[in-house]
């Protein structure tokens, strides 16, 4: 192990250790810990300058409820959930198709067409945007969250497919040629043989999809405007200019829209980094 | 007994190992031509027009190349601060190796510390980058009161004023970046030879040695990865300046990204051709480090077909 072993040093050096860490956690999450903080100030601290100290009094319940009760944010939020749950549903299952086919079969072209996905996935977005933009105008999807939905959905195929093909890869490829042997149907094989070994990559990739779709930005302000059909984290920029200076609310509002991911991410931790620490060991 | 039955057998069971692939394939390469592949070349043949994205498309040629390459002050500002994303967003590299040799030990509680360092990431770039420009604010800011007390005053507040702004954001981008490095690193950390360092222990290897001939080495595909993702990352840095300045004060935080977007939905009128073109210039910087990329997999892939 590098570097060496606590255990293995010297008294003074472990107890050192031990109060380091979270002195360095605080530092390190020091701009969070901040708005966690601001976000349950009254409105008052930010008009008397007292940006940075304790609180004068604990108005949680109040800035949050605000958030919740008086503004856009939970249209916005149920926004995120309809663009991010199908977005999630429709990668998956696309890729674990097209993973299939370039995992399993040999074929002329298998990889071409797997340096295709790979490759397209490595382009700035930037380069699709008028496009995409264009082709979802004329599918009349324009400001729907179908039409962000579809896109996610092919953007997000590339690196689901480089995941899910070297995943299938490290699967016993006996039990497909066992299967085959028995007269298996190929689609059979795929549903009953391939899909319960690809449980871990399909949870790996779900979380993954979920944080990234959430997070998205970008292709939420050029495909959609307005409440009815922006995810959260274009609403928190219009929710910020009518709630202008008002850090209170601000901050509460940031907490809830990173709050989903957050979660997701405790809740599948394994599953959240295998999937993004993929191919970092060989 | 294959053969006679193959008459009354369908197309599809015969030829079903040859074909199935392609069943499957079918779906994911529609939509991935019809959204990525497709609106490449789109842009590329838009780049040579003027257009408001709703009438006709005028053919100009090279125009919007000449009037971007020949002196367009914006351009050259967003160039530049593109190559600054770039070659500052690497330190996340060496500082998530710091931070991950920091953590890798085995002491109560480590699990818990690992996923609070990696919590950054998990945010939309959007909050990070609205709870920095609070930490950034002019005079109110912590960051303001921090340097405030040893004498340093940055007039404008770092966002304010167009000789900080950029790494003002550069420095917001670093934070969810290094702990995307630190968690590949530590799963790399994880995977190294434990005979291998004890070896080296024994020959009197340590520290910095130990850490640059033995460790290192083995940590290279964690670094590849590390190499991929924040280049991809700095190159596609939009997120961060829109919610921080929207590429101001006075257009200096402007990177491509960013400035694409401006000319292509700008208030002023669309001008979809100029931006494909600032897009196509993007791409081709992308291009190079896509080149290189897909020939260092396509080496590991040919060895393991």
């Amino acid at each position: 192990m590098f570097p060496t072993p606590i255990a293995k040093t010297t008294l003074q050096w472990q107890i050192t250790y031990q109060l380091l860490l979270p002195i360095v956690l605080a530092i390190w999450l020091l701009p969070l810990i901040a708005v966690a903080i601001f976000s349950i100030k009254p409105d008052a601290d930010f008009t008397n300058g007292n940006y940075w100290g304790m609180p004068s009094s604990f108005e949680m319940m109040n800035n949050y409820g605000k958030v919740f009760f008086e503004s856009d944010m939970p249209r916005y939020l149920l926004n995120s959930v309809f663009i991010t749950v199908p977005t999630v549903i429709g990668a998956v299952l696309l890729s674990s198709m097209t993973g299939f086919a370039l995992g399993v079969y040999r074929f002329k072209g298998n990889l071409l067409i797997f340096f295709v996905f790979i490759a397209g996935n490595f382009v700035p977005f930037q380069i699709l945007m008028v496009p995409v933009r264009d082709l979802t105008l004329s599918l009349n999807l324009y400001d729907t969250k179908i039409g962000l939905v579809l896109f996610h959905i092919a953007f997000q195929t590339g690196f689901c497919t480089l995941f899910m093909r070297n995943f299938i890869r490290q699967l016993p490829f006996a039990l497909i040629e066992a299967a085959r042997v028995e007269g298996v149907s190929e689609w059979r094989i795929f549903v009953y043989v391939v899909l319960p070994l690809m449980k871990p990559a399909l949870a790996a990739l779900s979380v993954l999809v979920f944080t990234f779709i959430w997070n998205d930005y970008f292709w939420a302000i050029v495909l959609t405007q307005g409440p009815d059909s922006q995810p959260v984290t274009a609403g928190i920029t219009s929710f910020n200019s009518q709630y202008r200076a008002a850090y209170h609310l601000m901050s509460a509002g940031s907490i809830i829209a990173a709050l989903p991911p957050v979660v997701m991410f405790f809740l599948m931790q394994k599953h959240f980094i295998a999937g993004l620490t993929l191919g970092a060991v060989k | 007994m294959a053969t006679a039955t193959a008459g009354n057998r369908s197309w599809y069971k015969r030829n079903e190992i040859a074909a199935t692939p392609w069943v499957f394939l079918i779906p994911g390469i529609f939509m991935f031509s019809l959204y990525v592949i497709y609106p490449i070349f789109q842009s590329f043949w838009i780049s040579f027009h003027e257009w408001d994205g709703l009438g006709e498309k005028t053919w100009v040629g090279l125009a919007n190349y000449e009037r971007l390459l020949g002196g367009d002050r914006k351009f050259e500002t967003s160039f530049w601060n593109n190559i600054r994303w770039l070659v500052l967003y690497l330190l996340a590299i060496p500082m998530g190796l710091f931070i991950s040799l920091f953590l890798n030990q085995k002491v109560f509680g480590i699990r818990l510390y690992k996923s609070m360092f990696f919590f950054p990431f998990v945010i939309s770039q959007v909050v990070v980058g609205l709870v920095f420009s609070w930490f950034y604010l002019p005079n109110d800011g912590l960051f303001d009161v921090l340097v405030g007390k040893i004498g340093i005053d940055i007039s404008g507040g770092i966002l304010g004023n167009p000789n900080t702004a950029t790494y003002g954001i550069i420095a917001a981008g670093l934070w969810p970046q290094t702990a995307y490095c630190m968690i590949l690193y530590l799963t790399g950390l994880n995977a190294v030879d434990p005979e291998q360092v004890e070896a080296a222990r024994l020959d009197g290897a340590k520290g910095a040695r130990m850490l640059w001939y033995i460790i290192l080495p083995q940590l290279k595909p964690a670094t590849f990865i590390a190499f991929v993702v924040t280049i991809i990352g700095a190159l596609r840095s939009f997120d961060f300046i829109a919610v921080m300045t929207n590429g101001g004060p006075f257009g200096s935080t402007r990177v491509l990204s960013f400035y694409m977007f401006e000319e292509s939905l700008s208030e002023f009128g669309f001008r979809m051709g100029y931006g494909a073109a600032i897009a196509v210039v993007l791409f081709f910087i992308m291009l190079g480090f896509i080149g290189y990329f897909l020939k260092s997999m396509y080496q590991d892939e040919k060895g393991a077909y």
